[in-house]
């Protein structure tokens, strides 16, 4: 079903407390979620704001991703948390004629990796950024999942899952055929759970230069786990855009972040947890590279971006090489 | 082979095509046309690099492995070593044997893919 998305946020505006709705823009062309900014205007003023829908059906039980509504939950409990999120304007009832889809402020600032990394105007609060992702990650991990369905993902269930899809492809890639075998072979005892963000990366933070982290993006791949996951996935090279002598996102040590997350949550993570779970990090990134190929082999998809991207498991071979050689 | 032109030749021809007309195309066009540019350049560095990084790959795995064959051969047979446990992380020149290959692909694949300190 076509929606025309303008006519359905002016019909909205009154109930978002605004008199019109302008400047409506799509911004992401992704196939399973859309993104359009659009300006909300009143007497009081006006407010930029981002309506997040999915186009198509979902299945929040067997998906990986969360539904919008429990995104929704969590950028809600975040926000009490103390995190910096773009907080939660509403949620699209059947009624709004929007379909599945969220409305939550949008948030000023960057969040192209590469600019976050070398752009001039970061210099100064660069430093600061790592010390804050470990307070804001250990905010996030003290939500209570409360009734949230969220799945729980531990990392012999990680190797297990993308083993499989790896076997699936029928290719023989000797280091991420090791990757599978070592991080098996060498996982560290389980800790208890708590809810992740799961997708906590240089791309996915708003950056600007007076607050650092001004919002934490994208929610929907949140789950359930090791606190090392969230904290290591941003140090995985793939996301430090070229600066790679900056393990935090290309930003930032790995001291500082640990240091931060300690300081707000009384956890001390281990560097050798982190290390191993941004091993994972980068074999899980590896096979993603060689599935969004496939999609193409198959003739799925024929954009000229999915073989391309193929090519880049190799920067996660040799990744995993060098943490293997420095015994992660 | 015919030298003139070169195959290389022809795809960085290609490629300086598309570059020169991406300016005046809509922006969804003009990123996909940045990664066709991309491809093109993957092709060229493979036509130049690729035989002697075959090659290469062959030497060092017939040594560690002790059986010959062409590329894809041997890395299925080190691919079945490693999962039968024949061989893991610890076999002497298994990681830096894995190491001098992997940095010849990236020279092909991503040669400005900074991997120092990862």
């Amino acid at each position: 079903m076509e929606v025309d998305i303008s006519e359905g946020l002016l019909a909205l505006a009154p109930k978002l407390g605004f008199a019109t709705v302008s400047e409506v823009q799509r911004l992401s062309a992704g196939a399973s979620m859309e993104t359009w900014a659009f300006v909300a205007e009143g007497p009081e003023g006006r407010q930029e704001m981002i309506l997040r829908r999915r186009p198509g059906p979902f299945d929040e039980e067997s998906a990986r991703s969360t539904s919008l509504a429990t995104e929704a939950a969590l950028i809600t409990a975040a926000h009490a948390a103390g995190a910096p999120v773009a907080p939660l304007v509403r949620l699209c009832q059947p009624e709004d004629g929007l379909g599945e889809a969220h409305i939550t402020m949008r948030i000023a600032g960057e969040t192209l990796g590469r600019k976050i990394v070398t752009d001039p105007r970061f210099e100064a609060i660069r430093p600061a950024l790592a010390g804050q992702c470990g307070r804001i990650l250990a905010q996030i991990h003290s939500i209570p999942p409360g009734a949230m369905p969220l799945k729980s993902a531990d990392a012999i269930g990680e190797l297990d899952r993308y083993e499989t899809l790896y076997r699936s492809f029928g290719t023989e890639r000797p280091i991420l055929e090791l990757a599978f075998q070592h991080l098996r072979k060498h996982a560290p005892e389980p800790m208890p759970e708590v809810l992740l963000h799961g997708d906590f990366r240089n791309g996915n933070l708003i950056i600007n230069e007076s607050d650092g982290v001004a919002a934490v993006l994208d929610w929907e791949l949140s789950h359930l786990g090791d606190p090392a996951e969230d904290l290591s996935w941003l140090c995985v090279n793939s996301w430090r855009f070229g600066v790679s002598s900056k393990p935090v996102g290309g930003f930032g040590d790995y001291q500082d972040l640990l240091d931060g997350y300690a300081a707000a949550s009384g956890i001390e993570i281990p560097l050798s947890r982190v290390r191993y779970w941004q091993a994972l990090g980068s074999l899980k990134w590896g096979v993603m590279c060689l599935l969004m190929y496939s999609s193409y082999a198959s003739g799925a998809t024929t954009s000229v971006e999915r073989p391309m991207i193929g090519r880049r498991v190799s920067e996660t071979e040799i990744d995993l090489v060098n943490l293997l050689e420095a015994g992660l | 082979m015919i030298e003139n032109p070169r195959a290389d030749e022809l795809v960085d021809a290609v490629a300086k095509w598309i570059d020169s007309i991406r300016p005046s195309l809509p922006p969804r066009d003009a990123f996909l046309a940045r990664v066709a540019a991309n491809v093109l350049s993957v092709v060229k560095r493979e036509i130049l690099l690729g035989p002697q990084a075959d090659a290469a790959a062959v030497e060092r795995l017939s040594q560690l492995l002790g059986v010959s064959g062409d590329v894809n051969t041997l890395n299925a047979v080190l691919c079945e070593r490693l999962r039968s446990g024949d061989m893991d992380a610890e076999t002497p020149g298994l990681l830096a044997a894995l190491k001098a290959n992997i940095t010849d692909q990236i020279a092909i694949d991503q040669p400005n893919y900074s991997a120092t300190g990862s």
